[in-house]
Order: C-alpha cells, then sequence, then structure tokens
C-alpha cells in the first residue's frame, strides 16, 4: 500500500528562538532549519512499514518555499521513494495546508497518511485533523504504536489517562507521538542516493484553491521573564521556606 | 451571540478544566451553552448544569458517543455549531483530537491552545514551545477555539441550568474503540493538582521514582516527569510535563533532577511556586525557581519525606 508523509520545514529543535523588536514576528533570519520531529518521527513509522512489507510506496509531500526541498531530501535520505513540493512564500493557515494536502491525497490515493502531530513552531496541533475531515477519513491521533491489520489500522494513542487503543477503516490518517519510534540516521549512500529519487514541484497557486489568510498575526512577545528565586542552604530551609513565606504546604 | 463549550469528561465527572474553559468563554463574551457528549453521562449533565454562567446544558447520550470517537463527535458538534459564533473546548486529548474535524468541517481554521482573550476574535496564544507569544485575529466567521486551562481561573459551580436533553446519534461507521489503557493511581490527575512532584534525567531509572512517591503522598501531589526522564524510559508518556506533554500550572511545582529545558519550562512555569532540585548549580531550573536546593537528590529526596 502507498503511504504518505506531509512534512514541514521549522526551526531547528535546539535553536533559542528570539522575537524581533518590532515584534512582528519571531527571527528566522540566519537560523538553523530542520525537519519538524514529529515529521521525522512519522518518516520512520513509514520506512519501518515498508521494511515490515506492509507499506510499498512512501511519498514525502511539503509545503513551502524552494528551501523546504532540503527537508524533502532529508525524507528521501530516510527512506521515502520520491516527493512533491509544492511551492508557496505565503505562510499558509493550518486549513489551507489541509486543504492542499487533500488534492494530494486525492491524487496520490494513498491507503495511509502519517503526519507529526504538530509542528515545533506553530503548535497548532490540527493538520492532521483537518485533512481527515477533509477528506472523510478516520484519525489515530498521537499514536505510540500502529498496526496495519487488512483492511484496518489499530493505533494506539496517549491520552490524558495513558494509552487508548481505536481500530480504523483504511485509507486512514495518523499523527505521531514521541514515543511511535526512534528515527534513524540517514547514512551517508542513502544521502547521495536521495539526491537522484524523483522530487516534483507544483506551484500552490495550480491547485485552485482560495488560500488567503484566515487569521491576521497582530503582534508576538516574548514570554514574560519569571524571576529566578533564592537559593536554599539545606532541607530544613526549604520546608521552612514552603511552610511560612510561599505558604504552600502547612 | 453565543458560545458553544465542549464538556471535557470521562462519562462519570467533569473534568476541572471544563470550569476555566468556562471562564474563557466568558471573557468571548455571550451566551454559554455546555455540551455534554457521551453514554450514560447523565451525572456529567447535573455536575454541568451547576457550572456558573452557563445558560443551558445539551446532553447528547448515545453510544456514539461513549468513548467520544473523534469522527462522531465532530459530525454532532458540525451540525450544532450553526447556532453558534464560537465553539469552545478545552485543550485536552478529546478537545485536540476532534476540534480540528470541526474547524475543517465548518471551513475556518482553528485557534488552538489560547492563555487570553483579547476581544471576541482576537486571541493570545503560546507559540515555538512557550519561547514567543502570539496575538492572533481570527477573520473566519465562527470562532473554533481550544483553551489552555492554565491560563484561565475556574468559574464557581453553584449556578443552576436548564438540562436539554439531544436526540442525536452522528456515527460516522469510520472508527471502533478497541482498549483503554488507562494509568491507576491514586493520586490526583497532573492537570488538576495543586502540587506537582516531577523527577528528570537526573533520577537515572524508574525505579528511583519511587524516591518521590512518599513525598507525593505526604502533599497530596501528583508525580510528573520532564521529556528527557520519558525518552529514556524511566517512565510513561502520560506522566509527561512539558511542551509536547502536560502544560500544568499548579501552586507548588517541585522539580527533582530536571535540568530545566525549554520544552520542559514550557509546561510548569507558570506555577505559583517553583521549587528547584539539582546538583548542578548551572542548572537552567534555577532560573525559574523560587526556591533553589543544590544538592543531591538521593540524599535530598529521603530527608525532605521525613521532614514533610
Amino acid at each position: 500500500m502507498k503511504v504518505l508523509v506531509p512534512i514541514k520545514r521549522v526551526i531547528d529543535y535546539n535553536v533559542k528562538v528570539r522575537v524581533k523588536s518590532d515584534n512582528s514576528n519571531v527571527d528566522l533570519a540566519n537560523v538553523k532549519m530542520a525537519i519538524n520531529p514529529f515529521c521525522e518521527i512519522a518518516v520512520e513509522e513509514a520506512v519501518r512499514l515498508k521494511e515490515a512489507g506492509v507499506a510499498t510506496e512512501i511519498v514525502a509531500v511539503t509545503i513551502g518555499d524552494k528551501s523546504s526541498q532540503e527537508q524533502l531530501r532529508t525524507a528521501l535520505a530516510l527512506g521515502a521513494d520520491r516527493a512533491i513540493q509544492i511551492e508557496t512564500d505565503q505562510q499558509l493557515d493550518s486549513l489551507n495546508v489541509a486543504k492542499l494536502l487533500q488534492k494530494v491525497v486525492e491524487e496520490e490515493a494513498p491507503q495511509l497518511v502519517i503526519l507529526g502531530k504538530q509542528a515545533i513552531d506553530s503548535d497548532n496541533n490540527q493538520t492532521g485533523q483537518m485533512l481527515a475531515a477533509l477528506t472523510g477519513m478516520p484519525q489515530g491521533t498521537f499514536a505510540s504504536e500502529v498496526k496495519v491489520d487488512g483492511d484496518k489500522v489499530n493505533v494506539t494513542r496517549e491520552i490524558d489517562g495513558g494509552l487508548q487503543t481505536v481500530a480504523l477503516n483504511l485509507p486512514a490518517i495518523v499523527t505521531t507521538d514521541l514515543r511511535l519510534n526512534e528515527p534513524r540516521y540517514a547514512s551517508l549512500p542513502n544521502i547521495m542516493k536521495a539526491k537522484r529519487k524523483p522530487l516534483d514541484v507544483k506551484s500552490a497557486a495550480d491547485f485552485g484553491i482560495d488560500l488567503s489568510p484566515r487569521t491576521n498575526l497582530l503582534k508576538v512577545t516574548p514570554p514574560a521573564e519569571r524571576q529566578a528565586g533564592i537559593v536554599v542552604e539545606s532541607v530544613d530551609e526549604l520546608v521552612e521556606k514552603l511552610k511560612n513565606e510561599a505558604k504552600v504546604i502547612s | 451571540m453565543s458560545i458553544l463549550v465542549f464538556a471535557e469528561h470521562d462519562n462519570q465527572t467533569l473534568k476541572a478544566e471544563t470550569l476555566k474553559t468556562v471562564a474563557a468563554a466568558q471573557a468571548m463574551g455571550g451566551d454559554i451553552h455546555l455540551l455534554v457528549a457521551g453514554s450514560n453521562c447523565q451525572g456529567v449533565a447535573e455536575e454541568a448544569a451547576k457550572v456558573n454562567g452557563v445558560a443551558k446544558v445539551l446532553v447528547a447520550d448515545n453510544a456514539a458517543y461513549e468513548h467520544q470517537l473523534a469522527e462522531n463527535v465532530s459530525l454532532l458538534v458540525t451540525e450544532l455549531a450553526a447556532d453558534y459564533d464560537h465553539i469552545v473546548a478545552t485543550a485536552l486529548t478529546t478537545g485536540k483530537n476532534f476540534m480540528p474535524r470541526v474547524a475543517a468541517l465548518l471551513d475556518v481554521t482553528q485557534i488552538s491552545d489560547i492563555i487570553a482573550v483579547e476581544s471576541a476574535d482576537t486571541f493570545v496564544r503560546p507559540i515555538y514551545a512557550g519561547n514567543a507569544i502570539a496575538t492572533v485575529q481570527s477573520l473566519d466567521s465562527k470562532k473554533v477555539i481550544t483553551v489552555r486551562a492554565t491560563g484561565f481561573d475556574a468559574v464557581a459551580t453553584d449556578g443552576n441550568a436548564e438540562i436539554v436533553a439531544l436526540d442525536k446519534a452522528t456515527d460516522a461507521g469510520t472508527s471502533s474503540h478497541v482498549s483503554d489503557e488507562l494509568t491507576v493511581s491514586e493520586r490526583p490527575d497532573l492537570g488538576a493538582a495543586s502540587v506537582v512532584i516531577s523527577g528528570g534525567r537526573g533520577m537515572q531509572n524508574g525505579d528511583n521514582f519511587k524516591l518521590l512517591e512518599g513525598i507525593a503522598d505526604k502533599l497530596g501531589a501528583a508525580i510528573g516527569a520532564s521529556r528527557a526522564a520519558v525518552d529514556a524510559g524511566f517512565v510513561p508518556n502520560d506522566m509527561q510535563v512539558g511542551q509536547t506533554g502536560k502544560i500544568v500550572a499548579p501552586d507548588l511545582y517541585i522539580a527533582v533532577g530536571i535540568s530545566g529545558a525549554i520544552q520542559h519550562l514550557a509546561g510548569m512555569k507558570d506555577s505559583k511556586v517553583i521549587v528547584a532540585i539539582n546538583k548542578d548549580p548551572e542548572a537552567p531550573i534555577f532560573q525559574v525557581a523560587d526556591y533553589g536546593l543544590v544538592a543531591d537528590l538521593f540524599e535530598t529526596l529521603p530527608e525532605l519525606e521525613g521532614k514533610l
């Protein structure tokens, strides 16, 4: 079966972000970019399904400017078979991203779409669910285990109180949580091979979707700084402070 | 203006976070209706009727909603949405799961995880793991919003709203519930506890988390963990506090053997009082702690337990 893996180019998770002095957004100039960590887990899961003989083809897709091809090459080096870049310079709202992906799903007809549960830049946690709604597919969000069984997929989900397993009719959407797998490192030969794998570029404008913004970003500010407190010398002093100064224990 | 708030519950009790989400809805302004979708959830409906500021409780009691599968609940909420300007849910497992489906079905985008309400269409939300705070205006006609409960103070529960039963059974028929594997604990929920004690990589292994238990018992605390401790396999992910785990804001947060990665701070820095116990005096956690103790946790924890 075919697996589609939408991915996103984001700031590297090790980089400390800074807000621009005019409070218009965060400053991404000359900042190291990478594949969103949850998307990397999604690619890895697809590759494991292929290694297990369940998946036959893995298509990675991203929406962004030309630089996002770097992340598609990363996905190809990790084991995706081909890639699609939907080119746009616009910062798209999740709904518009989901609408573009819906078109890709219609064209590619994958049995499984695996996405990261959220991108670490906008922290929205919604694109996978939106794509599921638009395509009428069932969803297994925040997955910690994915088992394909005939025309169904069983997804174990991380929920507030523990784990929940749901059975979904295929085709279905899965979004990844942290513990689903530990992504591999791309080997040098695979990085070289990835350069020759097919990468199609399509223009977002050609999809015939109204991509006008749904939100207006009014300002971005740094978070309120928390003042550092005091260092206590002993457990006795700590207990005393918590009782009499902070009054949070009795 | 009217607002539909989705009640988060487990068919037995209303989650305390819903009271905070109702507070967020009040700040948006308008009549508030609380939707209880579940199966055999009359008890929850009665609790919901007591929530202050709620004009009406809508109850969809049907087997299709027993496990609150996103496919089924999103169809119900989308159907009801015609009568409302705002559709609001708590950013907990259920809300995070189905709400974006509702947004897409209504052809609007969702404003996720808001921590403040500026006006009926403008909201404040953390981005980049809380390293930046964005003020966002929704341009859509209907607003679909999830609320980070720690950003709001709970409303009281001495109200008396009308309960209206809905005759709905939207079953998409594409998914089914197989099983739940819930952590059984005598301790309070991480999200609702007034005291939380969390362990990090410094705990060294899962067994050592027992050292936190005695203290948690004495303080009535919930036990959490950093992502590093979860990644290292010490404890399950449902204990994770941080950007990718649970967001907590208790009266007292005790971080033990946690260095204080941005990822973790994003999940706990709104706590009223923060205590850090770490043997590394340079650990970033001390920069946000009200009380820091530079010490070996294996000596400190037993002593602390004895002195509480």
